[in-house]
């Protein structure tokens, strides 16, 4: 019998249990090739184009649209022409079964959980992912903007961590971590980082850095080379002067929903990706202990007056190791403009439909591109 | 983050702010429990064991155990809290406000006022209030509209552990008495709240959904109730805003009328009695500041106008209930409004 491939409800960061085929993007009975866009996944905190695992043939959308569905249901199967619809039938009606069995017996796979470590004066939440043993050469450790936190990466962590361990941290001052965060400046920032690897007995990592993360990514190669194998920078800061201070300004003051969301929005090339839970979450945050004023802190040691202070860009050309610069064409934050003239051994890659979060709004090519610049 | 009751949401944040500040003391019946007797220290933490645990690390000193004498201890806590410290006392049921009533209204509420803004009463008083638990008409009542009709007081209603956390850092942190309502039947409702401390601030309502057709305004327990209708009528094509006001003194004014401005319908539930409850309060607000929003009439939901009853079966029927709240959605939903020539 010719292969059946299930198509299931993927799980988009730690929280989702469940989500829905916002819309088709494909017909039934499409010749589609791996990495083609099959739908549009609607989480109540994002909605993201699902890309087809395999090649093959839609032979069937198992999944109505806009009907909620667990993690794991099966929501389309893709099989060659030469399957027979009564074989799609039978596969379905077990796959079903079983899966209905899996639920009631609550067999569900157990999600990794973040985990915290002591690290220099810090403690550090991380999240680790992928097999320990895959990475001789390093994991991959990705490192969130101003304001974010280890779930930015829900897109991209479990995508590295088939093939990689990756691993995500809460800067200081961010998400899980420490709020103390000194005096906010890269170099403290970076020694967190350099720490953070040490608690985890990791002696060289693929380092991939997001806008504040980005900097922070390449102050540490630049200062610490030994520990870095490779960069990824995505819409990172220290490129140029240029930073869109009302942003910053904005996320700091606005501890309301709706102040929040329109701060939130700018960082969208599509707004209408901002959710409810989303703006709630960085409502959580802020309201920590501690988080208002080490954002404030890092916001005046980097981008006091609107300006970024710090532009480790003008060292680009001493990496030793493998680098390249992503941006989102519509970055509304940083301009894209910042990853003009750089070094020809550093490739960049301008995303058009994207905003300042080029990793939630085009993952797929981000996540392609981050996986090429990683061994193996 | 970890997935946290109700109960040991309040108890760490009692235990963190006792850590950060010397002057946090805990003071009521039975917080420690076991009367000093050999053996018996912290044998209740709490009647409902809300505080367990905290003797150990705080101590007598910073733990008071009082005699049953609400009128003292709720007094002695005001004047604490009027010379220095910071207390959190624990008036066990709401329902006996009634024998510390003049502690409450006529001393801690009007300290800052009468004194000139010179004082300030950074007084917390926790209590349990109710129904559900089968515990009958003297302890099962709502009494929260009784203190927001006082000014002076901030009165404190939340509807989940998440929230329950936060309300009670702010209260303890606040320099203004504070009464903060824990309801009786959530003490093991579960979820995710941060290990850190946090604060969530006073007057500002949560939208806990956002719908186009109808405003539900709901009061501490039955915001978990206005949640599960609103979820079941999604599927119909009735979408509700469900708001939760947090604190009922301040009240989130604004937050309620932009939200009728946008539905056209209104329907509060309030577990209290129904007269001069929160349900009329706030049905009052908006039909006199966005009268022309409104499609419909305002629906209250709330218990009747009678002692909570001891019997299980009448308990039920009594309280409000989801199946109650989707009457009154379908309700407002299904009026026509009169055309106007």
């Amino acid at each position: 019998m010719a292969a059946i491939t299930p198509i299931t409800m993927p799980k988009f960061g730690l929280a989702m249990t469940e989500g829905k085929v916002a819309s088709w993007a494909i017909p039934e009975g499409t010749r589609i090739a791996q990495g083609d866009e099959l739908a549009d996944i609607e989480t109540t905190k994002i909605t993201n184009a699902y890309e087809s695992p395999v090649a093959g043939v839609l032979r069937r959308h198992v999944a109505a649209e806009q009907v909620d569905l667990p993690v794991g249901a099966l929501i389309a199967v893709v099989a060659d022409e030469a399957v027979l619809d009564t074989e799609i039938d039978a596969f379905v009606a077990r796959f079903q079964a079983e899966f209905a069995e899996k639920q009631s017996a609550a067999v569900v796979e157990a999600a990794p959980e973040p985990q915290k470590v002591a690290a220099g004066g810090w403690t550090i939440r991380y999240l680790a992912m992928g097999d320990p043993g895959s990475d001789p050469g390093g994991p991959v450790v990705l490192i969130h903007g101003f304001g974010g936190d280890l779930n930015s990466w829900l897109f991209t962590q479990p995508v590295l961590a088939e093939r990689h361990r990756a691993i995500a941290l809460d800067l200081p001052g961010h998400g899980g971590s420490s709020k103390n965060v000194g005096s906010g400046d890269l170099e403290t920032l970076a020694q967190a980082l350099v720490d953070f690897l040490a608690a985890l007995e990791i002696p060289k990592a693929h380092l991939v850095g997001h806008s504040l993360g980005g900097a922070i990514a390449l102050y540490v190669a630049l200062h610490h080379p030994a520990h870095v194998a490779s960069l990824t920078l995505i819409a990172p800061a220290g490129f140029g002067g240029e930073i869109d201070g009302a942003f910053i300004d904005g996320f700091i003051a606005a501890n309301r929903r709706k102040p929040m969301q329109e701060v939130l929005e700018k960082l969208f090339a599509n707004p209408a990706l901002v959710s409810r839970d989303m703006i709630e979450d960085v409502l959580k945050f802020k309201r920590l202990d501690g988080a208002v004023p080490a954002l404030a802190a890092i916001a005046a040691a980097n981008f006091g007056g609107g300006r970024q202070a710090q532009l480790p860009r003008d060292r680009l050309g001493e990496i030793a190791v493998p680098a390249q610069v992503i941006w989102g064409a519509e970055d509304r934050i940083i301009p894209a403009g910042h990853a003009r003239g750089l070094p020809p051994n550093v490739p960049v890659y301008v995303l058009p439909g994207a905003g300042h979060m080029p990793h939630m709004e085009k993952a797929a090519e981000v996540n392609r591109l981050i996986a090429a610049l990683l061994p193996g | 983050m970890s997935k946290k009751s109700f109960r040991q949401a309040i108890n760490e944040a009692l235990r963190q702010e006792m850590r950060r500040d010397p002057r946090v003391v805990l003071m009521g019946e039975d917080v420690a429990g076991g009367c000093l007797a050999p053996g018996e220290d912290d044998a209740w933490g709490g009647p409902l064991g809300v505080t367990k645990g905290l003797l150990a690390e705080f101590g007598r000193e910073r733990i008071l155990d009082t005699p049953i004498t609400e009128s003292a201890f709720i007094g002695a806590a005001a004047g604490a809290a009027a010379t220095g410290l910071r207390p959190v006392a624990e008036l066990m049921f709401v329902d006996f406000m009634g024998v510390c009533f003049d502690q409450i209204f006529n001393q801690a509420a009007k300290f800052r006022y009468m004194f000139g803004g010179k004082a300030t009463t950074p007084l917390t008083i926790r209590t349990m209030y109710g129904g559900g638990f089968r515990a009958a008409s003297q302890h099962s009542q709502c009494l929260y509209p009784i203190f927001t009709h006082i000014p002076g007081l901030k009165v404190v209603i939340p509807s989940s552990p998440y929230e329950a956390k936060g309300l009670l850092i702010q209260s303890i942190r606040d320099d203004d008495p504070v009464i903060f309502f824990e309801h009786k039947a959530m003490y093991d409702l579960e979820e995710e709240v941060p290990d850190e401390p946090y604060t969530i601030p006073f007057g500002e309502a949560n939208l806990t959904r956002e719908g186009d057709d109808v405003t539900i305004v709901a009061i501490g327990r039955m915001v978990s109730f206005a949640n599960q209708v609103a979820d079941a009528l999604e599927g119909e094509g009735i979408s509700c805003t469900v708001i939760d006001p947090r604190t009922t003194s301040p009240l989130d004014r604004d937050t309620i009328l932009e939200s009728v401005a946008e539905t056209g319908r209104l329907v509060v539930v309030d577990e209290a009695h129904p007269r001069c409850n929160m349900a009329t309060d706030i049905s009052a607000l908006v039909a006199q500041e966005a009268f022309d929003s409104l499609r419909a009439p305002i629906r209250m939901v709330t218990a009747p106008h009678a002692p909570v009853p001891f019997s299980a079966a009448l308990e039920d029927l009594y309280l409000p209930s989801p199946a109650k709240i989707e009457v009154a959605v379908r309700a407002v939903m299904a009026h026509k409004a009169k055309e106007l020539a």
